[in-house]
């Protein structure tokens, strides 16, 4: 176990040692949100229908913007290379690294999305609700993300090509987010959609890591 | 078997010679079928003669799924037994299935607005549709990012086959949601509840459609692998 503790330590301490990373990609999600009312006009009512899903896009959006953190600077000083000829298991390492991320990226912005909430006059019933959500959902994110970011690892414009990637398997990931927020607001049984989130979830767990190890092995022969 | 297709040469001569049966086939069925579909088969008693547009809609939208299957088992070959030619036939076909895609996509939109009003409704067939449209471009454009073909190669083949979680989701989207999108009608243990006057002209054109796609499958294929020998040549002349 302590390997890769030492690599979610590792990554925990160079990621607060940048503290630029986490920050950027949060002014990211709020600069990004508050472009809304901006651009569909302060009307209340259309901003509080719109809430639950411009949150959500706006987090999966910072998430995108911080996947090349995942494993591209390691890539570029070799350390992927001794992590894949190295005798530990590549596939916890990854889960060690997708760990460090989703702490650094996801925990922070389910924790500044109830203040966006409140500029976006999202009803009060819906808060609880979109912030289980986004407790289920970005770490499915950051799963994703780990294999797309690892699928990229130097190609030509990696950041472009890690969005056309990345996107399209996003999508089922915030649609049941959006509607079991939509769900609550509506008082419908939001339950159908978060259990499909955790079904994303444990599927993610599940086949990501390896996936993500692959794409490293391929990486490096 | 499999690994014998992975000689270039075998390939090469295999392919010589389904390609006229496949090119014969493919004039046989379009060139019967497009007449038959598009001026001799009855109106629809409610549609009218839009319904038509189901004998270009629905071959496309099967073979937009036959062929990211194809693209995704050819993928695996590639990853478990690094089959070279199977990296040819995948990035060969996945052009051809965005087209088919994209096509499926357009001939749905000129339908659904005189049938449901709308160019375009978000209901979960035509999202997963759409994903899968994205997933044929995520792979065409991973494909060409490296320097390295190969490693291009590898990626493209590890995102088919993780794609193939949407193959399902789009088939049974009009089973698990409801959907403006009308559910199976050709398929389903019940038989088939389409009128035989607008089912055998729709078989023809799928049939016609996959004798397309092999065609153009068996083209694309030979096209990529001279590209590669091409490459090879190219490199060893530079003393590389």
């Amino acid at each position: 176990m302590i390997p890769y503790v030492a690599v979610l330590r590792r990554d925990l301490r160079s990621s607060i040692r940048h503290g630029a990373d986490t920050v950027i990609v949060l002014a990211f999600f709020v600069v990004t949100t508050v472009l809304f009312p901006l651009g569909v006009g302060p009307v209340a009512k259309t901003l509080a229908t719109i809430a639950p899903g411009v949150i959500w896009v706006a987090a999966l959006l910072a998430t995108l913007l911080s996947l090349d953190r995942l494993f591209a600077a390691d890539y570029e000083d070799g350390t992927i290379d001794l992590f894949v000829t190295s005798d530990n298991s590549l596939i916890l390492v990854v889960v060690a690294k997708c760990l460090a991320h989703w702490l650094t990226t996801g925990l922070p912005l389910i924790l500044l999305s109830p203040i966006l909430a409140t500029m976006l006059n999202l009803p009060a019933s819906g808060y609880l609700m979109l912030a289980l959500g986004l407790l289920i959902g970005t770490p499915v994110l950051t799963l994703i993300g780990a294999v797309g970011a690892a699928l990229v690892l130097g190609a030509r414009r990696g950041g472009a090509m890690i969005a056309v990637v990345v996107l399209p398997l996003y999508i089922p990931v915030l649609i049941f987010g959006v509607l079991s927020v939509d769900a609550v607001i509506n008082a419908i049984n939001p339950f159908p959609n978060i259990l499909m989130l955790t079904a994303a979830l444990l599927v993610g767990i599940v086949v990501a890591p390896p996936t993500a190890a692959f794409a490293l092995r391929a990486v490096i022969h | 078997m499999i690994h014998g297709f992975a000689n270039p040469v075998r390939f090469q001569r295999l392919t010589n010679g389904l390609y006229p049966w496949c090119f014969a086939a493919m004039v046989l069925c379009l060139g019967i079928g497009l007449p038959w579909s598009l001026l001799f088969s009855p109106a629809d008693y409610q549609q009218g003669e839009s319904v038509r547009i189901m004998y270009v809609h629905v071959p496309s939208a099967w073979m937009a799924l036959f062929t990211y299957l194809v693209i995704a088992a050819c993928s695996a070959a590639s990853l478990i037994w690094r089959h070279a030619v199977a990296d040819i036939v995948a990035q060969a076909a996945s052009p051809i299935g965005a087209c088919f895609t994209a096509l499926a996509l357009a001939t749905g939109a000129l339908w659904g607005k005189p049938m449901w009003g709308a160019w375009w409704v978000w209901d979960a067939r035509l999202t997963s549709v759409l994903v899968l449209f994205f997933l044929y471009l995520g792979h065409i454009a991973l494909a060409r990012a490296f320097d390295d073909p190969q490693r291009g190669a590898r990626a493209a083949a590890l995102l088919a086959v993780v794609g193939v979680v949407n193959l399902p989701i789009i088939k049974f989207s009009v089973d698990w949601w409801s959907t403006l999108h009308q559910p199976a009608s050709i398929m389903k243990l019940s038989g088939p509840s389409i009128h035989s006057a607008m089912l055998w002209p729709l078989l023809l054109m799928i049939l016609g459609f996959m004798f397309y796609f092999l065609t153009v499958l068996i083209l694309r294929s030979q096209a990529g692998m001279l590209a590669r020998r091409q490459r090879v040549l190219r490199l060893r002349q530079l003393g590389l």
